[in-house]
Parts: structure tokens; sequence; C-alpha cells
């Protein structure tokens, strides 16, 4: 007979047999005893964040950058409600996170016991999936259950509510290996027939784009190899969703930049005129597809999703793919392959011509001057200075993230971590936490707004306690930026509450948590701040004020096609109808 | 590729696992992303494999419907989701108790109708019948709206129970 264990015990030694080695928590009254039995071990490195949703995003980040789950362990009642915007970030962008909650005891459910809250109510719409575990029989088999359900198929966050009571009682434990889920089984090989016809369309199409996105950088590195290999077979041009980039070198001639509302002009004007649309691993998201009417009108269209319930959401479309990218794309190359197909060279000749002129309007162009940094300036000289490391960045949301997807490039995948679906202020410091718990040698940055970094500031306390280098480059404008180029477009210029009015001394702020504070204010000044910043050994916020008024550009307005860009040396040109203003 | 924007009316079989929560996982996606639920039933079906079976009866346009069964089925839980409506030949019941309160000739004509439609009489008193009848929904419909003017009072129904035609399981 196995050797009877504490719910603690067995929620330990389930996490130790699951491979995992950090997690990302904050303790409280009901999840005392399984403290307890993290101090009675060496296993598992435990990181105390500052709160609860700083936990989530540091462990989103960490599985980001790793491909491994990120775990996360917090307390009943505020502890599991402070982790919703992170499960829900987590869910929108397919992030894998086991996230442990405690629960008042069983017999306290339904009496508004002290720190209770309805945990499992709550998350069930933020999660892939979540349990209440009632007794310490079952609470084996959840555990194993939950880091297979968060990793197989398309990834996501699930929530274990462990009461008290359970965490003290005594069961037996058994390691993972016998779990075999009773319903959930996705499927990762893709229909060979559909694959055969997408293989046949891709090889006939005149006009092709691939349009890739997180499904790629999810289905892992060989995912990203095999699409490396297909794309440069084919010769057709790639673009990628945010969530995406890194997944195909940025530097490599085929690649167009990011698409969508803040993409590039090229890579847009290709989506809105070709004839054969590649979607692997992205989701028709409305940041990408802007007026669904006139999206992609004159294509056929393929998508490789693992998410059947993906597929036709958006978009409808002639060829679904149901299965894993790596999987997908390693039968299509075998299929080019054997079937030795070539692409019509003429017909790719003429288009690449035709992308070539779009190119040549440098859509991501911005003027310089010597009396104040532009945020695109600051960015690319990040990228300059950094490029030769071993660079991970994560962002917050606004400008600056967009700024820093079209102006930071990626030759490699899981490199980036943005909060791209649920679009989370306070998201990017604390996922560079766990970016750098992940990789202690490397350089992990935070590209962050004024605004947004005051959202998880707090955490300036765990990279001080966990002396983790982390640097925060804020692009300081004194404006939620976004919202005022929203409200510039939209409003006539109200800028209803977008000033950041009251800002802290980012500076004397770093200094007060034990880091380091360096401010750039002149362009003069930012190589050397940025330098700096990189060299120091400890955290950094290196606060860069920069150009009050620019905006992100170019940009497709809402309600507007991929063909009805405004470029940024023509803003005149805007004008939103009056369905797109309803749109966010 | 042009949208199909007619309302299509479909019958959807769920199975699940009777674990906590599940109805409340499946309720909780239809009034998330907007979906109607015009009937709903659910039930254990199975006591040892532990498994229930929703019935859910649906509108929307044909891209909607294929939305609905995708995301029950990556419900975690679920088992099988199955098109009642497009899938197979089916068979379609619900069940009404109808509560008709009254005395006179209209009693003796509620009596006589619910004859016409094989409704039974499972409770009586001096003033009042419950009957019980069975069918697909239009004929309920229409056994409740003869009802109305000679009495009714009350109605309690099921919701539609269905399942496919010939000798497969779900």
């Amino acid at each position: 007979m196995a050797q009877e264990l504490t719910g603690a015990e067995i929620v330990i030694k389930a996490l130790v047999d699951q491979g995992v080695d950090t997690i990302f928590g904050y303790p409280g009254g009901a999840v005392l005893p399984i403290y307890d039995a993290l101090f009675q071990q060496n296993k598992i490195r435990h990181i105390l964040v500052r709160h609860e949703q700083g936990a989530v995003h540091a462990a989103e980040g960490y599985a980001r950058s790793t491909g491994k789950p990120g775990v996360v362990l917090v307390t009943s009642g505020p502890g599991a409600t402070n982790a919703v915007t992170g499960l829900t970030d987590a869910l929108m962008d397919s992030i894998p996170i086991v996230c442990l909650t405690g629960q008042v005891a069983t017999h306290l459910i339904g009496s508004d016991a002290f720190q209770e809250c309805d945990t499992v109510g709550i998350t069930r719409h933020c999660t892939k999936h979540n349990w209440l575990v009632k007794s310490p029989q079952e609470l084996t088999r959840v555990m194993h259950e939950a880091f297979y359900v968060a990793t197989h198929g398309r990834p996501g966050p699930v929530v274990i509510d462990i009461p008290k009571d359970v965490q003290f009682q005594k069961a037996e434990y058994a390691g993972p290996q016998n779990v075999v889920h009773r319903t959930y089984r996705p499927k990762v090989k893709g229909d060979i027939e559909a694959i055969k016809k997408a293989v046949d369309l891709i090889a006939n199409a005149k006009k092709p784009v691939f349009y890739t996105g997180g499904g790629i950088i999810n289905s892992g590195t060989v995912a990203s190899q095999l699409l490396r290999e297909f794309v440069r077979l084919t010769g057709y041009p790639i673009t990628s969703t945010l969530m995406g980039l890194g997944a195909y070198p940025a530097s490599d001639k085929q690649w167009l930049g990011m698409l969508g509302m803040h993409g590039t002009f090229e890579a847009n004007n290709a989506m809105h005129d070709c004839d054969v649309l590649i979607n692997i691993g992205a989701r028709f998201d409305d940041r990408v597809t802007g007026r669904l009417d006139a999206f992609a009108p004159h294509s056929k269209k393929i998508h490789v999703d693992i998410d059947a319930s993906s597929i036709n959401k958006n978009v409808h479309v002639d060829i679904g793919i149901i299965g894993d990218c790596a999987h997908v794309l390693e039968d299509m190359l075998r299929i080019w392959k054997s079937k030795a197909r070539r692409p019509d060279k003429d017909a790719l000749a003429s288009w690449w011509k035709q992308i070539d002129e779009w190119r040549a309007r440098k859509s991501l162009s911005f003027k310089t001057n010597d009396d104040v940094i532009k945020p695109q300036q600051a960015i690319q000289r990040l990228y300059e200075l950094s490029k030769h490391r071993e660079t991970y960045i994560t962002t917050e949301v606004g400008q600056h993230q967009m700024w820093a997807a079209q102006h930071f490039p990626f030759e490699q995948p899981n490199r980036w971590m943005t909060s791209g679906g649920l679009g989370t202020m306070g998201y990017g410091f604390p996922a560079a936490i766990g970016v750098q718990i992940a990789h202690p040698q490397a350089l992990v940055i935070d590209i962050a707004g004024e605004a947004s970094i005051q959202m998880c500031i707090q955490e300036l306390s765990t990279a001080v306690q966990f002396m983790l280098p982390v640097k925060i480059f804020i692009i300081n404008n004194e404006y939620m930026g976004m919202v005022r180029q929203w409200q510039e477009l939209l409003h006539e210029g109200r800028y209803s509450h977008s000033y950041s009015d009251s800002l802290p001394d980012f500076v004397k702020l770093a200094e007060a948590y034990g880091a380091t504070g360096i401010r750039a204010t002149k362009p003069d000044e930012l190589d050397g701040a940025i330098k700096q910043m990189i060299e120091a050994p400890g955290p950094v916020i290196l606060d860069c004020v920069v150009d009050k008024f620019e905006n992100c550009y170019p940009m497709i307005p809402s309600g507007a096609a991929h063909n009805e860009m405004i470029l940024g040396d023509d803003p005149e040109a805007a004008s939103v109808s009056e369905e797109g203003k309803m749109l966010v | 590729m042009k949208k199909d924007y007619t309302i299509e009316r479909h019958t959807i079989a769920v199975l699940v696992d009777n674990e906590a929560g599940v109805l409340a996982r499946v309720i909780g996606l239809f009034s998330g992303r907007g979906y109607n639920i015009e009937s709903l039933t659910v039930a254990e079906v199975d006591q040892a494999e532990h498994t229930s079976r929703i019935t859910v009866v649906t509108a929307g346009t044909p891209m909607v419907i294929e939305q609905i069964k995708a995301q029950l089925d990556r419900l975690v839980p679920v088992h099988r989701v199955m098109d009642l409506t497009v899938e197979a030949n089916s068979v379609e019941r619900e069940m009404a108790l109808v509560k008709v309160a009254g005395t006179g000739e209209r009693r003796v004509e509620a009596l006589r109708l619910a004859d016409a439609f094989r409704a039974r009489v499972i409770d009586t008193t001096h003033t009042s019948f419950i009957f019980e009848v069975t069918g697909a929904p239009s004929k309920i419909d229409a056994f409740i709206g003869l009802m109305r003017p000679l009495g009714l009072v009350d109605v309690s129904r099921t919701g539609v129970v269905a399942i496919a035609r010939g000798p497969e399981a779900m």
C-alpha cells in the first residue's frame, strides 16, 4: 500500500512529479498548510510576489518563455479574485497556467465565511477548466489532470480550488503516469485529405500570403523550424499577428512585418489583395481583420488551428484543418516535397514586385530631431544596443506596445511576451520577472508606458528581493497614449482623463525600492542611458522621456479595411465611419 | 463567401461527465457568448458511468450553430456533441403537466379535448384537472392553446428530449 500523505504534501509531490521547479504565489489563511509543506522541502522555489495579479502574469512570462506551464499559489477570497485578471489574460492568449487557490474548509463553504468566495464559479468563465477538490482522495487525480488539461490541445489556465481541511487530511498519492483523461483528448494530427487539398491550393496560388500566429509559438520550437522551412521552400511572403512574432525571423527577406491595426502597409495590403491566405495558428482576431466584409475579399482561405471553435468563428474559410501546427506543417512539407511542388515563378515575381512597391512606402518611418526623443527611436536604439545579447522583451499595453512590435525585430520564438487578447496594462513587468526567473543569465526588458507600469509597480519589491536584474524601459509621454490617440481620432481631441497627472519621479521611485533609476530626456543622452541600464547589475527603471504627441502609425481605423490605412506622414486622411466608432 | 443569415432551430444532444458544475459550464457558455437557449433538459443517464445527457434546443445562423457545437465540444467534461437536426433522423418529445380549473360545460369540454390529445388525467378535484400530455413541442403548444379559454391556470413543461432513430448509440 502506498504511503499516505496530507493534502498539502500531495500538492507538493504532484508539482515535483510534474517537473515544476518554480511557483509564484502569496500566502494567506486558507493555504497555510501548503505553505508549511513548501517550507519543509527544497525542490520547488517559491517566488513571493506583492499582488496575486503579479503572480499570474509572472507565471505567464515563465510559461511563454520556456514552453512549460506556469504555476501559481494563492489564498482564498481576495487571493483568488486578484488572480482573475491574470487568468483571463492567460485564457485569451492561450498560456498554460496551473493556479492553486486555497478555499475555506468544506463544512464552511456556502456560509459566507471569512475570505470565502465562489472561486470555481468566478473563474469558470476565465479558465479552460477548474476543479473544487472536496476530498483528499481526489487530489492526486485532479492535480495531474490539471497539468494535462492546461498543456494539451489549445493551452490555457486551470484553477484547482483546495479547501483547507482537504490540505490537512491524508490520502494515498499516485504518480502522474496513470492519468488517462475520460473526456478531454484533443486532436493533434490534421485530416490528411484536407491537408492535401491545402497543399494543392498553396502550390497553385498566384498571390499567396502566410498569416501566422501564437499557435506556432505554443506548438513549440519545432513548429517554428518547420514553418521557416516551408515558407522558404515556397518563396511566399509571410506576416504574423502580435502573438506570433519571432516564429519567423524578422531579418528574412520574405518577412513583411506584423499585420493588423498597427501592422505594416505591405503586410496589410498583401492580406487584402492575396488570392490564397494561409493562416497557421492565428484566430482572425478583430485587431487583425479590420472590417470583416472587406477582409481579404478575393482570397481562398486555409486555416490551421488546434481549436475547432476558432475555425469559421469570425471568418468563413475554404479549408479548415484542426490540428497542432507542428504536426500539420510536417504533413504539408512532406506532401509538398513528395509531389515535387513548384510555385508559379512568374506569378510570384510579379506579386513580389507589387509587395516591394508597398514596402517602398516605408510605413514605419518617422522623423527624428535633436531636441526630443521619438518613442520609435528609443525602441530602435534599445534593439541596436541589445541585439547581440540573449534578450527577452515583455510589454505593457498601449502605444509603446505597438511601437515595440513594429520596431523591435525578433529572430527567435519565445523571446516576446505581450498581452495580446485581453490587453492587460500591468502585464509586462511581472511577466518580465517570470522570464528572468526562467532565464537568469538573459537580458529581460519590460518596454512600458508611464501609465501601465503603475498598475503592477509593486513587483519592484519582488525583483529586488530575488535580485532579478529586470530592466523597465518606460516610454514616458505623460499620456495614456493610445487612449489619447483614439480621443483625437474619434472625439475631436477632447482628452478626457487620459493625461498622466501627478506622476511619481520614477528615478526616485526605483531608488526607494532599492533599484537603480536613470532618466533620459534628450536624444544625445539615449544611448548612454540604455547602456547604463543594460550594464547595471540589478533591476533598473529607465525613464525615457519622449515626444508627448507622437501617435502610433500606420493604423487601420476601426471599422475600416486593410487597404484603408492611415499613414504617419498623412494623418489628416483619417476618418472613422459611424459604425467604426462603435467598435473598440 | 457570402454569409447565410437565416435563423435555424437545432436540437443538440450533449453527453457529459456528471461532475459538479457541468451544467453551469454549458449554460455559462450560452449566456457568455450570447447564444439562445429555447429549451434545455438534463438528467443522469448512466449511473455507473456517471454520465448525464443534456438536450438543448437553440436557434441561430448556420455559422452560429457550428460555433455552438464547437464550443460545447471543447468543454473538458464533454464526451460527445450531436446535432440531432442534421446528423441524424431523430425523434423529439416533450411532456407537460397542465392544470385546468372550471366547472360545468367547460370542464366537460376540457376532458373531451384531452382525450383527443391522448392526455392523461393524473389529478382531479371537483373544480380542476391536471393533464399529463406528451408529444412534439408543437402538439403541446396546441393543447395549451385549446385549454386557455377553458380555464388554464398552470403549466409545467419538461423541455425537449430527443434521440436519434436507428440502432446506433450516440
